[in-house]
């Protein structure tokens, strides 16, 4: 061996020990059964309550931040994308909303306990959610969507409702042709808005059948985008339904339209059980207020005695208790038709705060463990098989000029994974499709340089100079051919979307170390093989 | 030493215009699908919508799901029954989602009209309007881009008549990629286009392996018809085009055989690309940079006022 050979194998050598380095705890990690590896996942040091116990979760984290991630599609979970809508905010709150409601779907999430989730903001207004792992994914979308706003207002009494009432069906009356002049027409003509109702501001409450709800609130949406009709008073349903002579439907409600109080005053919120006296056992948000939210609910009540106060959430009424007297503790419940698990989304909505505006999901991606699982398997063992395959083929085709070829295809994995974990890239199912499709393109170097000192010895060239005219020869070749694979790579890196990216990273990295490995590194091996002896053949 | 292709001497150029015909076809039959089935069949990745996969165990008939999902509002969603027993694709269109969460729905509607089945919901992909029509501009930005540079580079490499069969080469093989996937009535999904990228990406480099060897002989055979000096780098290449697609033919096919029903299309639509790329590198690049350049000089010398040389390839063989 040459001293510039020691040292290009001290090179290779350090360089794969730096590899083995890196995926060391991904060793590790998936070598721990299932339940331990959810304990890692969890680990948060934050949380430790002494120095032993500080220790133990650090160490975990480390753990688990060293190991390669499976992406979503592999363990279960589920990707949002959620869009804030700032169609109703002023230009001053539009400006922070996003990061806003990113804070606050973070402290939702938080309380929910999911391990490693990620939030990420995307563009102007989109907030990208992902949640490895997750088994309850309908109530994380409520947790997650739930705007929370609460308000307190005021009832407005029967008169004033009347009053709105008139005017409304006044509005309508005339779009459908003056016919409202008319006293004496039917009365779905004279009352177009109220003829739908069956009590009309009866005790605060206004009671529509089921089948109408929409009818109503299609014409209230008619009211609102109009600007030429006042509205004065705020509109809400009831948020369950309940019956009226034995048919079912809901009560409409007309509300001051500015809050007395907004929720966040709100200091804490818990689920009970014991809430409401009529129906024990059902479930129900008791909350407590700050100080400053305690005088102002005392001060309402005080001045609203035998009125009803309306707590309202998200644009439905939860409770419209009467005010007997004024309430100074600063302690509330809202209880309604909740399932248990409502009541704890509620409870811990509240205690994170309100979205500043409405969040819509507009992207939603989510893999059920049992998939993650079969694809995983399934993605393995077709890459297993296919790397399997290609080494056959090589071997059998190339002998021992093969066998190097699979030395640099297997140093290549390694170091593409090592990569990856140094990356903290995610691996995905199309990643795993990238590897496989690697695998069949790395050997495409070797089988180009190959090619070529065949022909260099069928040209009676000597072992050695075939070895390095085909070396230095196709090494052009390979340089175009990975740089234009890697362009399609890098032009599917631009495409964003999570698994697609998987693919594009998981591809260029392979290229990229493949161009190492395939050619220096099998060289090297030609090298150190050719020099000990004297050559005059070779096995290719 | 074990050879399969050594020595091989085949007259590919002279019997080129066979080969213009058979993509021709080819591409015509892509063409008349995507016509039939009013173009690329869009997944709800660029159309919008939901697709919600169920397993229910024990399997039960697919008109039950069907009669389920009609049940929960969902009409006129398609159900799709997979090949392993009791798995079912259901695909709800973007009108038919009014403000609900389709998913559990759906998986109630099942379990409850088929009780002692267990049901699941093994994966829920739904993409609202506006991120389809997003999705689908960044799909053809991406595909403009792959194309755009893998020109750029060709050009800057090569002599400019190469890039333009190596340009036609490239959409051949993904125009036909995309023909089979229509053919099949397979749904143009995210990872489609991934494969579709990745076949351009492919087709250029089995293309640019055998330029590299054309313009190495053209040095050395100066003398020779163009015709013979790109048969020869062909036969020379040969081996090695077919065993590197063959290595990556393989890969693709255990992805294809055993990487399951996520895979499946992208692993596809892989296979046609790959054998259609290995063939037009030989054929349509090569060729088409063969009859520019025929042109191109026979151009030249008119204008020189010299008579065409004859257009027929001698060659051996």
């Amino acid at each position: 061996m040459t001293p510039s050979d020691r040292r290009k194998l001290f090179g290779t050598l350090i360089g794969l020990a730096i590899c083995i380095w890196a995926l060391w705890p991904t060793f590790q990690f998936y070598a721990l059964s299932p339940a331990q590896r959810r304990e890692v996942l969890q680990a948060r040091p934050a949380s430790a309550t002494n120095d032993v116990e500080r220790e133990r979760l650090t160490k975990m984290a480390k753990l688990r931040d060293g190991a390669i991630k499976l992406g979503l599609d592999l363990q279960g979970g589920m990707y949002l994308l959620l869009e804030v809508d700032k169609s109703k905010l002023g230009p001053a709150e539009a400006k922070n909303a996003v990061d806003q409601a990113m804070q606050i779907i973070r402290n939702r999430i938080d309380q929910f306990g999911v391990a490693e989730p990620t939030i990420q903001k995307q563009g102007d207004n989109r907030i990208l959610v992902q949640l490895p792992g997750l088994l309850d994914q309908g109530r994380a979308k409520e947790l997650i969507g739930q705007t929370a706003l609460l308000e307190f207002k005021i009832v407005k009494t029967d008169d004033e409702a009347h009053a709105l009432f008139n005017r409304i069906d006044g509005y309508f009356a005339r779009k459908m042709g003056g016919a409202a002049a008319d006293s004496s027409g039917p009365d779905s003509l004279r009352h177009p808005f109220t003829g739908r109702f069956l009590t009309v501001a009866q005790g605060s409450e206004s009671f529509a059948l089921s089948s109408e709800v929409a009818a109503i609130d299609s014409m209230l949406t008619v009211l609102r985008a109009d600007s030429t009709f006042t509205m004065d008073a705020a509109i809400a349903w009831d948020s369950h339904e309940t019956e009226l002579q034995g048919r079912s439907g809901r009560n409409l409600y007309v509300l001051d339209k500015e809050p007395q109080m907004r929720g966040t005053e709100v200091a804490s919120a818990q689920m009970r059980l014991d809430l409401d006296q009529e129906r024990p056992g059902s479930p129900g948000v008791a909350f407590n207020l700050t100080s400053k939210g305690g005088a102002v609910f005392a001060d309402i009540t005080s001045r609203n005695v035998q009125r009803r106060l309306a707590i309202v959430l998200d644009n439905r009424v939860q409770s419209a208790p009467n005010i007997r007297e004024r309430i100074p503790g600063g302690h509330g419940s809202i209880t309604g038709s909740f399932t248990e698990e409502e009541a704890q989304n509620l409870s811990i909505v509240l205690r994170s705060g309100a979205l500043p505006a409405p969040v819509n999901i507009v992207e939603e991606r989510s893999v059920g463990a049992s998939l993650g699982q079969d694809s995983i398997e399934k993605g393995v063992r077709a890459g297993a098989v296919g790397t399997l395959l290609v080494v056959i083929f090589m071997v059998v085709y190339y002998r021992l000029s093969g066998l190097v070829a699979v030395t640099a295809l297997l140093l290549n994995i390694i170091g593409l994974l090592a990569a990856m974990a140094g990356f903290h890239a995610t691996l995905t199912l199309p990643g795993i499709a990238g590897i496989v499709l690697t695998i069949g393109m790395a050997v495409d170097a070797n089988v180009l340089i190959f090619e070529r000192i065949r022909e260099e010895l069928r040209n009676k060239r000597t072992v050695l100079n075939a070895i390095d005219m085909g070396y230095s020869r196709a090494w052009r070749t390979i340089l175009d051919a990975h740089v234009t694979t890697l362009l399609s790579a890098v032009a599917l890196m631009s495409f964003g979307t999570g698994p697609i990216r998987g693919f594009a990273i998981t591809l260029s990295i392979g290229l990229i170390i493949n161009m190492i490995t395939a050619v220096f590194v099998s060289k090297m091996i030609f090298d150190a093989w050719s020099l000990r002896r004297k050559v005059s053949t070779i096995s290719i | 030493m074990l050879e399969i292709l050594h020595g091989v001497n085949v007259d590919w150029m002279g019997k080129r215009h066979i080969a213009y015909w058979i993509s021709g076809i080819c591409v015509l039959i892509s063409i008349v699908s995507l016509i039939m089935h009013g173009g690329p069949r869009y997944g709800v990745d660029f159309t919008g919508g939901t697709l919600v996969e169920l397993q229910v165990t024990p399997p039960i008939p697919v008109d039950n799901v069907r009669r389920a999902v009609d049940q929960a509002g969902f009409t006129g969603s398609e159900i799709q029954s997979l090949n392993i027993p009791g798995q079912y694709l259901v695909r709800i269109g973007l009108t038919e989602i009014h403000h609900v969460d389709p998913a559990p729905r759906v998986r109630e509607a099942v379990a409850v009209t088929n009780p002692g089945s267990t049901v699941e919901i093994r994966k829920v992909e739904t993409v609202g309007p506006r991120v389809g029509s997003e999705l689908r501009g960044s799909a053809l930005k991406a595909i403009f881009l792959a194309l755009g540079l893998i020109l750029v580079y060709v050009a800057f490499r090569y002599d400019w008549r190469y890039s333009l069969g190596a340009v036609v080469a490239l959409f051949h093989d993904v125009f036909i990629a995309l023909g089979a996937v229509s053919l099949t009535n397979k749904e143009v999904t995210l990872t489609i286009v991934a494969a579709l990228l990745t076949i351009a990406g492919f087709s250029i480099n089995d293309t640019i392996v055998v330029f590299d060897r054309i313009r190495e002989r053209k040095q050395t055979l100066r003398r020779e018809h163009p015709a013979k000096v790109m048969n020869i780098a062909v036969n020379e290449t040969l081996s090695r085009t077919i065993i590197t697609s063959f290595t990556v033919f393989l890969t693709v096919l255990a992805l294809y055989l055993l990487g399951g029903e996520v895979l499946h299309d992208f692993s596809f639509t892989l296979l046609v690309g790959i054998v259609f790329g290995t063939y037009s590198s030989v054929y349509v690049a090569s060729g088409l940079a063969l009859d520019t350049q025929l042109y191109l000089e026979g151009e030249g010398l008119r204008r020189k006022k010299a008579p065409a040389p004859t257009r027929t390839a001698k060659t051996r063989g």
